[in-house]
Parts: C-alpha cells; sequence; structure tokens
C-alpha cells in the first residue's frame, strides 16, 4: 500500500526518532524538530514510538491514499479536509481509498506531524529512517517530498489505537513568542560573568536564514571571555553556541555532529518541541532554570504522553 | 587543568553530560579520551543513547528518564579516574592511496611554497608519517587526523571553497583529513583518494574511527581509477 504525493508542501520530510548512536563517526542525528507532536501522532494511530511520519513544515501536502489507513495529525495546528470535508487535528480518522487528504491554512505554530497507521516504511540508512536534508541521507533519496513520490506504508500493529480525541496538543503552541528555559552549560565560563543575565535580559529574534539544523539569533550580544573558539567537541540538541559574532546560535534537529565554538546554555529536554514550532521572524525569551525543574517539566509531559500510548483498557 | 590526570564532568542540558580531560590536541590526551569513550560504551548502562569522544572530551547522552543517573555518574568517574592509557596505537595502520596534485590537490603547490619546499617534498612529508585519528565529526566520516609536520602545517583558507569534491585530502594546520562527501571546505587541498572514507551502502560504512592509526601512500593519476573500482 502506497501513498502518492499530489502537492508536497513547503518542506515535507519523513522521520522517525532519530539516526541516534552514530555521532561518534559523524553521522547526525537529524529527527523531528518537535519530538512530543511526532510521537503523539503516532500514539493516535497505535504506531511503535519508533514509527515514521511525516513532518510538514509551514504549507502542508495534498495526498492520496491507495488504501484505508487510520492518520492522525498532532502539533502544528492546520485546517484539514479529506475530500472536501473538514478533519479535526489530535484525533485519528480514517482515510478510505482513493480520497484525497488535502491541509490547508494554518493557523498556528510551524511544524505538524501526519501519523499513518503502520508507518512510512521506506527502508532505513544506518537504522532510521530520518531525513538529513544537507548530507542528503534518509527519508526519499535524503531530500524533501516531491510532486508524484510514492511512500511505502508498513501493515499497522495489532495494538490498539487511542480512543482519545485531544482538546490540544501536548506542546504548547507558540503564537510566534516562546519563552523557552535553558540550563547553563556546557561552557557558561567561557562567557564574560554577565553574559547569562544578558541571554535573559532581551528577546531574540529568529533569523530568516534559520532551518531545521539550527536558528540563528540577533539580540543582546554576548561577551567570551576567553576567545570564540574552543577545541572542537560534541553539539547537543538545544545547545546555544556563540560565534565571535556574539550573537547565539540554536542547534536543532539536522545539527553537526560537533563544533568548535562556546556554548553558553542548553535548551532543557521539556521545551525542544515548542522550540521546534518556531520559525523565522519569531521570538524567544530565554530563561535559566533550575535542573529539578527541567526534570519536572519532563515527567509532566512524558505522563501526557503515557496517557494516550497506554489508555485505559 | 594542568595534572594529567585531572578531569571534570560538565553538564549540557539535562540529557548529556560531558566529561573533559586536558585542553589541548594531545595523542596522549586523546588516547585517554578514546579510551574512556570505549569503557562507557561497553557498560552498556540502559538508558544511554550515544557516546562521542572528540578530541578531549567525551559527550555522554541519555535520556533523563529512562538512565541510573547515579549509576551512570558513578561509571563515569571510575572510569575517568583510571591511570593514563599510553597513546600506542595497537591496531595496524590504515594506509590510503592518495593522488597528489594536479587538479586533485589544487593547493599542493601553495603548501609547497608555504613550506619553502618542492611539491614533492610535500609528499614525502605528508605520507611519512602515522596519523592518528582523533576524533570523526562535521560530516558522517570526516577524521580529524595528526599531527602534521609543522613545516607542510599550512593554515586553512580564510575564505572556504564552496565545493570541495569527495575524497579530497586536505590540510588545516597540524591537522590533516578527507572529505567524505561533497560540502563546502576551507582546508588546503594536496589530493584525492579513490577510497570513500564513509559509504552507507557498504558493510562497513565507515573507513576510520577515533584512535586508529592512518598512513598515506603516493599512487599515480592511472592508479586511481583501478583503485577506485576495487574499492
Amino acid at each position: 500500500m502506497n501513498v502518492r504525493v499530489i502537492k508536497p508542501g513547503m518542506l515535507t520530510t519523513i522521520q522517525d526518532r532519530g539516526r541516534w548512536g552514530l555521532q561518534s563517526r559523524g553521522v547526525p542525528v537529524a529527527g523531528p524538530m518537535d519530538p512530543v507532536s511526532h510521537r503523539l501522532a503516532n500514539a493516535l494511530v497505535g504506531n511503535d514510538v519508533d514509527a515514521a511520519t511525516l513532518e510538514i513544515t509551514l504549507l502542508g501536502p495534498e495526498l492520496e491514499f491507495e488504501a484505508e489507513r487510520v492518520v492522525a495529525v498532532a502539533g502544528a495546528e492546520f485546517e484539514m479536509t479529506l475530500d472536501n470535508r473538514p478533519v479535526p487535528m489530535h484525533a485519528p480518522f480514517i482515510v478510505s481509498a482513493e480520497s484525497r487528504f488535502r491541509f490547508g491554512a494554518r493557523r498556528r505554530g510551524v511544524r505538524a506531524y501526519l501519523a499513518i497507521a503502520g508507518g512510512i516504511a521506506i527502508p532505513p540508512t544506518l537504522g532510521s529512517r530520518s531525513t538529513h536534508l544537507i548530507s542528503a541521507m534518509g527519508g526519499v533519496d535524503g531530500r524533501a517530498l516531491k510532486a508524484g513520490d510514492r511512500l511505502p506504508i508498513g501493515d499497522p500493529s495489532r495494538g490498539r489505537r487511542s480512543a482519545i480525541a485531544l482538546s490540544e496538543s501536548v506542546v504548547p503552541l507558540p503564537d510566534h513568542h516562546a519563552r523557552i528555559r535553558v540550563l547553563p552549560g556546557p561552557q557558561a565560563d567561557y562567557f564574560t560573568a554577565d553574559a547569562l543575565d544578558l541571554l535573559q535580559s532581551r528577546l531574540y529574534v529568529i533569523g530568516q536564514n534559520s532551518d531545521r539544523m539550527g536558528f540563528r539569533l540577533d539580540g543582546p550580544r554576548l561577551t567570551h571571555a576567553r576567545g570564540a573558539d574552543i577545541i572542537s567537541d560534541a553539539t547537543p540538541l538545544g545547545v546555544l553556541q556563540v560565534p565571535a559574532s556574539g550573537q547565539p546560535i540554536l542547534l536543532m534537529a539536522d545539527r553537526q555532529t560537533s563544533g568548535g565554538y562556546p556554548k553558553i546554555a542548553t535548551v532543557i529536554s521539556a521545551d525542544i518541541s515548542v522550540a521546534g514550532q518556531l520559525g523565522p521572524g519569531d521570538t524567544i525569551e530565554f530563561a535559566v532554570c533550575e535542573p529539578r525543574e527541567a526534570m519536572a517539566a519532563l515527567i509532566a509531559q512524558e505522563r501526557a504522553l503515557m496517557a494516550i500510548e497506554l489508555p485505559e483498557p | 587543568m594542568k595534572d594529567a590526570n585531572r578531569w571534570r564532568i560538565v553538564p549540557a542540558g539535562d540529557s548529556a553530560l560531558v566529561v573533559e580531560f586536558e585542553e589541548r590536541i594531545d595523542p596522549i590526551v586523546n588516547a585517554r579520551t578514546v579510551a574512556f569513550a570505549d569503557a562507557v560504551q561497553a557498560a552498556n548502562i540502559s538508558g544511554v543513547r550515544d557516546v562521542v569522544p572528540s578530541f578531549r572530551s567525551v559527550a555522554v547522552y541519555f535520556d533523563p528518564l529512562r538512565t541510573p543517573y547515579d549509576r551512570l555518574v558513578a561509571k563515569l568517574e571510575e572510569e575517568a579516574a583510571r591511570p593514563i592509557a599510553d597513546a600506542t596505537i595497537n591496531r595496524d595502520p590504515i594506509r590510503i592511496p592518495v593522488c597528489y596534485g594536479g587538479d586533485f590537490g589544487p593547493d599542493l603547490s601553495h603548501v609547497a611554497a608555504f613550506a619553502k619546499m618542492s611539491e614533492a617534498d610535500v609528499v614525502r612529508v605528508h605520507t611519512s608519517a602515522t596519523y592518528r585519528v582523533f576524533m570523526v565529526g562535521f560530516v558522517a566520516g570526516f577524521a580529524y587526523m595528526g599531527i602534521v609536520d609543522q613545516r607542510i602545517a599550512m593554515p586553512r583558507h580564510s575564505t572556504p571553497r564552496v565545493r570541495v569534491p569527495l575524497g579530497t585530502v586536505g590540510i588545516a594546520g597540524v591537522q590533516t583529513g578527507i572529505y567524505p562527501a561533497e560540502t563546502p571546505g576551507g582546508w588546503q587541498l594536496i589530493g584525492r583518494t579513490p577510497v570513500k572514507p564513509f559509504d552507507a551502502a557498504r558493510a562497513e560504512p565507515f573507513l576510520m574511527k577515533a584512535g586508529d592509526a592512518v598512513q598515506f601512500y603516493a599512487i599515480e593519476r592511472s592508479e586511481f581509477g583501478s583503485l577506485k573500482s576495487e574499492v
């Protein structure tokens, strides 16, 4: 069974949880920009957590299904129609054979995740189906979808899909602005003592040349205390690296595995998905928090997801 | 951290710990870094998602909700405190054929001028050393190797080239490396190898890993094509 791409949308890529375990060989992780909504979409159709979904950016695709499947869309709020009849976000619904599924106007957020029961079953590359655009790895020939692509869909698992229709996403969808919490480090000591205060003092604007690799930020300039070069080391998801310009770059899903700029702070795991719902021109207010707050937020998020993944019998 | 035995653990957010050793590019520090990363990987602690060594530090990525944090930290402390390994490389060197100069190595003449020696001598100096793979990063399969002889250790270009072909061998200061894919790049390009450092379709996709030893040897242009078909 295949899904046929009639219109690809602006930037639609295949993503699973990412290509973990090979960063020591220089292989970037990739994976969803909003991992919570990706996981939620899979849960709503009863997919395994490892299943691949479509990450839809700003302008959604138009798709035709060869056979009936249960689907769900989570993340950024779009108007969607199935043969011109509206269908809801954050709830499973059936797409019948030969019917057209279209994305329309976007109301809030930047990226939505379309999960199809059975998952997108393209052959994995190095253990993952995630598309890494810069290195042209994974997905369909390592690129965004284009018209005419046929996506093979796996057989739906016997696991029950969720009966839950959510009133809204697990991720609080930002309206062009978000407060993002960070923990200092790993190289906060490479900056002047006031740098963390400066980081929190005013809004940062996400630059136009921002993408799945990272967000170039424009805001208070941070000053290095020990130069803008370090011996290259690993670059985690959500880290704020600061080149000589003093303007931080927030590293996202498609980041390289290593880099040579000092890194002042790292976005907490629970706020990665909110950041993933921002785009060029949107603003970020950074707030330094305690590790305890980071863990509490992550546990709350996990509870919300598990309630959907493991519905009461 | 002047004492070679000193190390520290620095958090990078809530789902990574970075273990830092001495802040310098040095074979002994790197040997310790790689041995530490191997030991942490071998400990197979549940929840650990990736162990990533670089020149002098190791990032340990983990799922904070599914990792026994105290056990992880105890293991990192135990392994970091082990006496320094020496920089001896037990594995045989990986031998890599390189066709130097011409359009494969457009910067060979610049490196020769920088080193005040002939192009043939630059090749001789570059092929006479055994290099250590300090880390793999930047793109899949890109190995940062050193230490290049000071005489030919020309700094990188101030403006990177937009396109460097796959297999190009370059120098950047005391580092040398092979571009495993066509990417932009600022290194001094001295030759090209028909061997692919990375091929996702190959049984072993990666030619090199951190801690490996590498030697280059010069080949003729006429040998380039035939070697390519063998690998």
